[in-house]
């Protein structure tokens, strides 16, 4: 029961997190300096026009009455019309989620694969040249934020030796058979490696923009601490029985080192899904964060809100995640 | 009939350093017996137990000698035949029962996995032989105790279940590290006595690493007193009961209370004795170098 109990408790914080996150977005925005209608008119429109429109989107209520009757609409599911695209907002940003979700998931595979690597590779071969080499690449990848990098990479892998696609999703030539937006996944579950190789030559740079800085944060940490481990009696131990330097590593030291690794690793992706949103633009990569920067060059007011909201939902899940998993690796938790 | 444990002229010593860590130590221990390490804090017992396990600190390295097990020269074997050499003939007791087990896995694998990765056993064997094991160390309910993770043991069944492990693969030789100084004064006697009874049982050939002269008189048939990663003196038991031969063992006797009283333990020795055998460790110190 006392599981039970974690989980209505989890539950709780997320709710008051998401509302939280609600009410800062949509009282801050509307203090911002910015019309979201005198956007979307043409120079010179009337001051008719102006305040007709004004009223169509309810902006001249007070704020306290836009607030309540945005949230009387949220709790039935809906979440306001984007003023600048003129269309519902949920569909909009559900619709744009599955592209930053492909892309931040993909990143996070490319940081724990290249950070696993690096810090076993450094444990591996501890207090060599080998470890110095991964200690400098961690620093400068950690130096260099992920804008950089991105820039960095399209210098060299899309001008001097254009191998991978700088721009946007998926070439505009191809015809797509898809029916969602989840193009990778289901490019895999309908066999059109054509497609999927095409999305991924997209995908590519600006996901291994984001994943430098989380790669190094990971091999650093993980390496710390397996070098940790390394040293307790339970690991000395393992290796009297006959057992080899890897598989001592692997086995006995790498379950019990992950653990403070993973932690990090949750927060540092809500930090990279932060990231997608300047990496997007970069990329011209349709996602949620370039609609983001749309909506807010627009002050489209409602759309804001929603991306927002989403974005804060996204957060509240991986660190759900996490804690579920570290709870599950973890045997002192998993009974406690 | 030779020994099954042959520790010849072996020194060990810091990287980049002059300085030795183990002089030119030298002992052999016969199948069946049990040979006590006794000396104060520092003086190189458990780096001599690391040393023939294969485990010495990355900064410390062996620099001459030969440890022979079972005739075998480990010094001339490849790193990988050795480590599984050592995997399958001897085992090791650690000091403290509380960080010796993985927190991450349950007991069952931490007994078993030597016979099953190194040995090649079935698991279904090897989990047979595990609660035989458990059975043989006085756990009462094995089946639980293996499902169990260590958090939920206490230091007493910890270190039963590493003496298990350690037994598991009937080991010829076992390197017991001061193997009841982490546990309570009541637990450590039965510890103990199970120590004693497997090793008798199995005719194990053991290091015994204790600073408790009155443990050595109940649970070893030899013993070597060290001084500085020296031993300056081998005895029988008996025999250093009766009247050691180095001044400093006559001390360290001198200084316990009643030796056979097994919760004494070592106090501080007469500042004299603990000069002239430090001279004496220097001279020897001389000497070698001079012979090299
Ligand atoms: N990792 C290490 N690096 C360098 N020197 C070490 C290291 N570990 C131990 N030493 C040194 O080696 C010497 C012998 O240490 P050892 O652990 O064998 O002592 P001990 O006799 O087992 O003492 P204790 O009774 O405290 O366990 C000590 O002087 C110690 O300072
Ligand atoms: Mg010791």
């Amino acid at each position: 029961m006392k599981l039970l109990r974690a989980i209505l408790l989890r539950l709780a914080t997320m709710s008051v997190t998401l509302i939280g996150a609600a009410v800062v977005v949509f009282f801050v925005i509307r203090v911002v300096p910015g019309n979201p209608i005198a956007m979307m008119l043409p120079p010179g429109a009337s001051e008719e026009d102006i305040a007709r429109l004004t009223a169509h989107y309810g902006l001249d209520k007070t704020i306290l009455e836009q607030f309540w009757i945005w949230l009387t609409g949220v709790f039935h599911g809906d979440f306001g019309t984007s003023i600048s695209l003129r269309q519902p907002v949920m569909p909009l940003v559900l619709g744009r989620l599955p592209a930053t979700l492909e892309l931040a998931i993909f990143a996070l595979v490319i940081a724990v694969v290249i950070g696993g690597a690096m810090a076993l590779t450094g444990v591996r071969h501890r207090e060599t040249r080998t470890e110095t080499a991964i200690d400098v690449a961690n620093g400068v990848g950690l130096s260099i934020p992920d804008f950089l990098w991105a820039l960095i990479l399209i210098v060299l892998f899309g001008v001097l030796m254009p191998v991978f696609h700088i721009s946007g999703r998926i070439s505009p030539s191809l015809d797509l058979p898809f029916v969602t937006q989840f193009y990778v996944f289901e490019s895999i579950v309908r066999l059109r490696f054509d497609l999927w190789w095409d999305l991924l030559k997209h995908m590519f740079m600006p996901a291994l923009a984001l994943a430098i800085p989380l790669a190094a944060i990971i091999s650093q940490l993980l390496k710390q601490s397996l070098k940790e481990t390394m040293h307790l009696d339970y690991v000395t131990l393992s290796r009297t029985k006959g057992y080899s330097e890897n598989h001592v590593i692997l086995s006995e030291a790498l379950p019990n080192a992950v653990l403070p690794t993973l932690t990090l690793i949750g927060v540092q992706f809500t930090f990279l899904i932060g990231g997608t949103v300047i990496i997007e633009r970069l990329f011209s990569y349709e996602g949620l964060g370039n609609m983001a920067i749309d909506a807010v060059i627009n002050r489209d007011l409602p759309l804001i809100q929603g991306i927002v909201i989403v974005f804060a939902l996204l957060f509240t899940i991986i660190n759900l995640v996490v804690d579920m998993t570290y709870a599950l690796l973890n045997p002192r938790l998993r009974h406690a | 009939m030779s020994a099954f444990l042959t520790v010849k002229n072996l020194s060990a010593a810091l990287h980049g350093f002059d300085q030795r860590v183990l002089r030119s130590v030298s002992f052999s221990i016969d199948t069946g017996e049990v040979l006590g390490l006794v000396g104060e804090s520092g003086a190189g017992k458990s780096m001599i137990g690391k040393a023939i396990l294969g485990i010495l600190p990355s900064a410390i390295s062996i620099i001459e000698g030969e440890i022979l097990i079972d005739g075998q020269d480990l010094q001339k074997m490849k790193p990988a035949d050795r480590r599984r050499f050592i995997g399958a003939t001897a085992a090791l007791i650690p000091q403290d029962p509380l960080t010796a087990l993985n927190p991450s896995r349950r007991i069952e694998p931490q007994i078993t996995s030597r016979l099953v990765d190194i040995l090649g056993w079935s698991k279904a064997d090897a989990r047979v032989r595990a609660m035989e094991l458990l059975n043989e160390v006085h756990i009462d309910n094995p089946e639980r105790v293996m499902g169990s993770y260590p958090h939920e043991l206490s230091g007493g069944m910890r270190q039963r279940v590493l003496i298990a492990s350690a037994f598991a693969a009937n080991p010829k030789l076992v390197i017991a590290d001061e193997p009841t100084t982490a546990l309570d004064v009541t637990v450590q006697k039965q510890i103990l006595r199970l120590i004693r009874e497997l090793q008798e049982r199995h005719s194990t050939a053991m290091v015994f690493v204790t600073h408790d002269l009155g443990v050595v008189s109940k649970v070893c048939q030899r013993l070597s007193v060290l001084y500085g990663g020296k031993i300056v003196e081998n005895s029988s038991v008996p025999d250093f009961f009766k009247g050691p031969k180095h001044a400093y063992s006559r001390a360290l006797l001198a200084a316990t209370p009643k030796y056979t009283d097994p919760d004494a333990s070592l106090l501080p020795v007469d500042e004299s004795v603990i000069e002239a055998v430090a001279a004496e460790v220097l001279a020897a110190d001389k000497e070698w170098r001079h012979g090299r």
